[in-house]
């Protein structure tokens, strides 16, 4: 496990906004860390970083406690939180500049950067007058700088354009099958997340709602056969006959509870049996969005 | 160590295109200046005067509000400007997340405003200097060749530059706490004013009193020139005065708790 914390708590004051988390981020995965706005996310990392303490439970980081490796352990992790940390008065170079300065990193790497996040041109340009989108593409190029391990990016899509959206995934898919880092990536965005991560957390009101692959989430996100037929009641009506049981109706199509694949040729032979006439008929599985809801509300 | 070379030169990098920085050198360059035009378009009143006496009233003008206002208040500056620059690109995350220990993040910061502080009173001392010895060469009718006080000014500056630790570390502190700059600007203003009263109400435990030191130390100087019976004043500088031991102790107990209070605060 690349992180993995126990019992994680921290409390606001009186108010507890982190609930005996326990994560498990395995190595080589990107792992999508979802939750409302408000729900923990940002403290959450926080604590992943050593910005605040912990009140209780523990945090292991590359399987090494963080408070008492703190150094080694930042050296190879690589973050961006909230809205980008930049210097509005320097350049989008100096920025990465100052940074390498820090971190000891050659200037060629930051020309790398700027290349990759398409900042070359913007370079010499004052941080101040770059635009919300480009302000990320700093942040990521300077939390890539260091070439760490584990990168843990808050929100990385905040204020980019599709182009951009499509650009950070499939750099950040990238990053994972070929150069075999981890990403530890936070957000609100179901669909964001559920087109590149591997494992998925969701979080709300500092709890732990779901932990596990993506392929867990969607196991029990119940898959259903969408049936698109003429006239949706009246075929509704026809299959409760028959003994199915209809989740849902509306004017172009009804759900079915999926079963099995003989079930749906069973169901649609029915239909053209009986003159109800099928358009389309196929398993679908409840879209992250409304499970991300269920979720959410049952807890 | 290394890690706190790398945040000094970074405090540098960060700063070398602000007014933080270059009111460092512009604030003495500017005075000086100005002190120098003003003696070069009265020189017919100072050609009769010795000249110590010349020196000491050039020098003077400055060090005079130097204790009173001046420093304290450039302190006050410095220690926010230093601060800011992180509360202003919300980048205290970013450097508490870096693979450097807090100590190395708090004392280059704090040693780079004590490095602004030092440049700013050496560049006061140079520029004295150097336009002092300019009016010599443009007047020779003043005086100013026949009297040298690199050493003398180098010691009074000297000393109030240990005479405003005390102060920094305080104004340092107040400007990492608070992000915006009237909390900082006006406690230390507050402070100073009441710092100078009490200096110059000769009350008996000013020298306990960190905002009262540097006018303390310009106060001694007029004490020593008072004392001589002569009509030439005579100037000696006392490094070491209790007022500057208390001082240095309240740089080194404020520095200690600011690092107890990094270390403890959350990031927000």
């Amino acid at each position: 496990m690349v992180i993995s914390t126990e019992g994680l708590s921290f409390n606001f004051g009186n108010q507890q906004v982190v609930k005996s988390l326990s994560l498990q981020v395995p190595e080589g995965s990107i792992y999508g860390f979802l939750g409302p706005n408000g729900a923990g996310k940002t403290t959450t990392i926080k604590l992943l970083l050593n910005l605040l303490k912990t009140d209780q439970g523990s945090i292991h980081v590359f399987d090494k406690e963080l408070q008492s490796n703190r150094i080694s352990i930042l050296s190879q992790i690589g973050s961006l939180i909230e809205q980008p940390a930049i210097y509005l008065h320097l350049s989008g170079k100096e920025n990465l500049m100052n940074r390498a300065l820090l971190l000891q990193v050659s200037e060629q790497r930051v020309d790398e950067m700027l290349s990759l996040v398409h900042l070359t041109d913007a370079a010499q340009k004052k941080a101040g007058k770059y635009s919300l989108g480009m302000k990320q593409r700093l942040g990521i190029a300077l939390a890539l700088l260091p070439d760490p391990k584990l990168l843990i990016l808050d929100e990385p899509t905040n204020g980019l354009d599709p182009n951009g959206i499509i650009e950070v995934r499939e750099l950040l898919i990238r990053l994972v099958t070929q150069h075999n880092k981890t990403v530890f990536i936070s957000s609100h965005l179901l669909a964001e997340v559920e087109r590149m991560a591997t494992h998925v957390g969701i979080i709300d009101k500092g709890e732990m709602l779901f932990q596990g692959s993506i392929k867990d989430l969607e196991a029990i996100s119940q898959p259903q056969v969408q049936i698109e037929v003429a006239n949706t009641v009246d075929a509704a009506n026809f299959l409760k006959k028959q003994g199915f049981t209809v989740t849902d109706i509306s004017d172009d199509h009804l759900l079915i509870p999926f079963t099995s694949k003989a079930q749906m040729g069973e169901i649609n032979s029915l239909l053209n049996g009986n003159r109800y006439v099928v358009y389309s008929i196929k398993q679908i599985h409840k879209d992250l969005e409304k499970l991300f809801l269920d979720i959410t509300q049952k807890a | 160590m290394k890690g706190f070379i790398l945040s000094f030169r970074s405090e540098f990098y960060k700063t070398r295109k602000t007014m933080g920085f270059w009111s460092a050198v512009l604030l003495p360059l500017l005075l000086c200046l100005l002190l120098f035009v003003g003696f070069f378009n009265k020189s017919d009143h100072l050609t009769n005067m010795p000249g110590m006496m010349a020196w000491l009233q050039f020098a003077g003008a400055i060090l005079a509000v130097m204790g009173s206002l001046l420093l304290p208040m450039l302190i006050v500056f410095i220690g926010y400007s230093v601060n800011s620059i992180e509360h202003k690109a919300d980048t205290w995350k970013s450097l508490f997340s870096l693979p450097i220990s807090k100590l190395s993040v708090y004392a280059a910061k704090y040693t780079y405003a004590f490095f602004l502080v030092f440049l700013c009173l050496a560049l006061f001392v140079l520029f004295t200097l150097g336009f002092g010895n300019l009016l010599s060469l443009l007047k020779p009718t003043l005086k100013f060749n026949e009297y040298h006080m690199e050493g003398l000014l180098t010691k009074i500056y000297f000393k109030l530059l240990l005479s405003s630790l005390g102060i920094l570390s305080i104004q340092f502190l107040l400007s990492l706490l608070f992000r915006d700059f009237l909390k900082p600007m006006g406690i230390g203003f507050v402070l100073t004013i009441a710092g100078v009263i009490l200096a110059n109400v000769d009350w008996q435990y000013a020298y306990l009193y960190p905002y009262s030191h540097p006018m303390l130390t310009v106060k001694g100087l007029l004490h020593n020139r008072m004392g001589n019976g002569s009509d030439m004043p005579e100037i000696t500088v006392d490094l070491f005065t209790k007022d500057i031991f208390v001082s240095l102790g309240v740089a080194v107990m404020v520095f200690i708790v600011g690092y107890f209070i990094v270390l403890k605060k959350s990031v927000k």
